[in-house]
């Protein structure tokens, strides 16, 4: 049949156009829909929302600009909650290029919840060598890093000033893009016994649910509907609650382009064609 | 010839493996040490990576080889980035930032959104239920993608709660089998390389 033919070797910038669409219009006319709470987001929150005013954690945002759609607004939401609570947070990364996304991530947090460079947090900037920091913490934060991004001395920033290694520390919370998480889980959990919530891209989440399981996380927020579930629990609507309609949109175009591709494959088949597909040519075509 | 970087491979993976697992306050301070060191051999493999591109790149340039002007842009941009890092500092406010926040940011965020096209094009004319294992891939992921996203619930209240049985039944019970395997390969290769089994890191003979 001629219009299954012409179905299954449509152009790609109609495909192309449809996606650009249903990304585009939820994030100019937000379509507000609903975000559950999973328990991993749930547990997280709950880790963090039960630490006492005054307790201090390291927070570690692990990525690059590449991935900023999933993890700034994750960034924002956990420092937000950390700052509405009093607690204290001491912040780096160990992506030379995250050094500015997590610095943004501070101060968009910083100036919504009114909190003070050095009385509330502490930016401690980039650092190489993802195992060697993270054991260097915990024999010696003075020996990592000596001085915070800005060159001022850890012991004369209120933050960090009782602050040598995780022992001092309520939590570590990483916030990462790649196996740097696998690191944190091994070391400052694994070694040193602290307490770990971990932030993800979404397709990275289900890697670290067996460490949930085995009470080596406190929490896990997975990808932009983590976030997502984040800003509903701190009652916020941000980055993650918009870009979440777009993502369903998208979805939704995804999925229906899956059915009707497979529904023209069949009444090819049945007509005699031989149903088109990868064999028609590339599959980004 | 080969002995002497196989003994220290031995000498050092044998001694951080050790202390790791020592308590004491000599064994600990000796670890330190070894992390600076490793913090040294960091920042020179920073600058080494550096002269690296710069080579790789006036090579393209002086040969005039296919996409040079590319070669230009980096070698352009790496110096320029070097100069203003070193001249005006990269704390907020400064040139590094403002490149780093209007170019490097939205460039890097662009290139991995554009994988969404591409997905959507390949999913559209390559996931096809051809067999029973197709199909069960494509209905799973179809319920997954549905059910992992606000609309999910709008459709159906239970999509959430299958997606969710899917995540932590049957994916977990494969996750943890991989991730042991994967613990006990690393394991394997960590003590092949240190007992000098495994020797392909000191190049061809």
């Amino acid at each position: 049949m001629t219009w299954v033919r012409q179905l299954l070797a449509i152009d790609r910038r109609i495909i192309f156009l449809l996606v650009g669409a249903g990304a585009a219009l939820p994030l100019l006319f937000p379509l507000n829909l609903p975000v559950a709470v999973t328990p991993r987001v749930r547990a997280a929150y709950d880790a963090i929302d039960a630490l006492p005013p005054g307790s201090k954690v390291l927070l570690s945002m692990d990525y690059e600009p590449d991935i900023m759609a999933e993890l700034f607004p994750m960034s924002v939401a956990v420092l937000r909650h950390c700052f509405r609570k009093h607690v204290q947070v001491i912040a780096m990364t160990l992506y030379p290029a995250g050094t500015g996304l997590g610095e943004r991530a501070i101060s968009t947090a910083a100036k919504a919840e009114g909190a003070i460079l050095n009385r509330d947090y502490a930016w401690l900037g980039y650092k190489s060598g993802f195992q060697v920091v993270m054991i260097g913490i915990g024999e010696n934060l003075r020996g990592m890093y000596p001085v915070d991004f800005y060159g001022t001395p850890l012991d004369s920033i209120p933050v960090t000033r009782h602050v040598n290694s995780y022992a001092q520390l309520q939590m570590v919370i990483n916030l990462s893009g790649s196996s740097a998480a696998d690191y944190w889980i091994q070391f400052a959990q694994g070694r040193y016994h602290a307490p770990l919530v971990i932030g993800c891209t979404a397709v990275m989440a289900t890697d670290y649910y067996p460490y949930l399981s085995s009470k080596q996380l406190l929490g896990l927020i997975g990808g932009m509907k983590g976030a997502a579930e984040y800003e509903r629990l701190i009652d916020t609507f941000g980055d993650a609650r918009r870009g979440m309609d777009a993502q369903s949109l998208v979805h939704l175009i995804v999925v229906g382009l899956v059915i009707v591709g497979n529904a023209a494959l069949f009444i090819s088949k049945r007509s005699g064609g031989d149903g088109g597909g990868p064999a028609s040519g590339s599959m980004t075509r | 010839m080969r002995r002497g970087p196989l003994l220290l491979t031995f000498l050092s993976g044998a001694a951080i493996a050790a202390l790791f697992f020592i308590p004491h306050y000599k064994a600990q301070a000796a670890n330190s040490m070894l992390l600076e060191w490793t913090l040294v051999v960091y920042a020179f493999a920073l600058i080494l990576g550096s002269i690296s591109l710069w080579n790789s790149h006036a090579r393209k340039v002086r040969n005039r080889a296919e996409g040079w002007g590319f070669s230009v842009v980096t070698l352009v941009s790496l110096l320029a980035i070097t100069a203003l890092g070193v001249w005006k500092g990269v704390g907020e406010g400064t040139p590094v930032d403002w490149i780093y926040n209007t170019v490097n940011s939205p460039l890097a965020s662009t290139m991995f959104a554009l994988l969404a096209f591409v997905i959507a094009s390949a999913a559209f004319r390559a996931f096809r239920a051809r067999s029973v294992e197709a199909t069960l891939l494509l209905v799973t992921a179809i319920v997954m993608m549905i059910g992992r996203v606000s609309i999910g619930e709008l459709i159906s209240h239970r999509l959430p709660g299958i997606t969710e049985w899917l995540l932590d039944v049957p994916n977990l019970a494969a996750k943890r089998a991989i991730a042991i395997g994967v613990g006990l390969g690393a394991v394997s290769t960590a003590l092949k390389i240190i007992l000098g089994i495994e020797r392909s890191y000191l190049g061809r003979s």
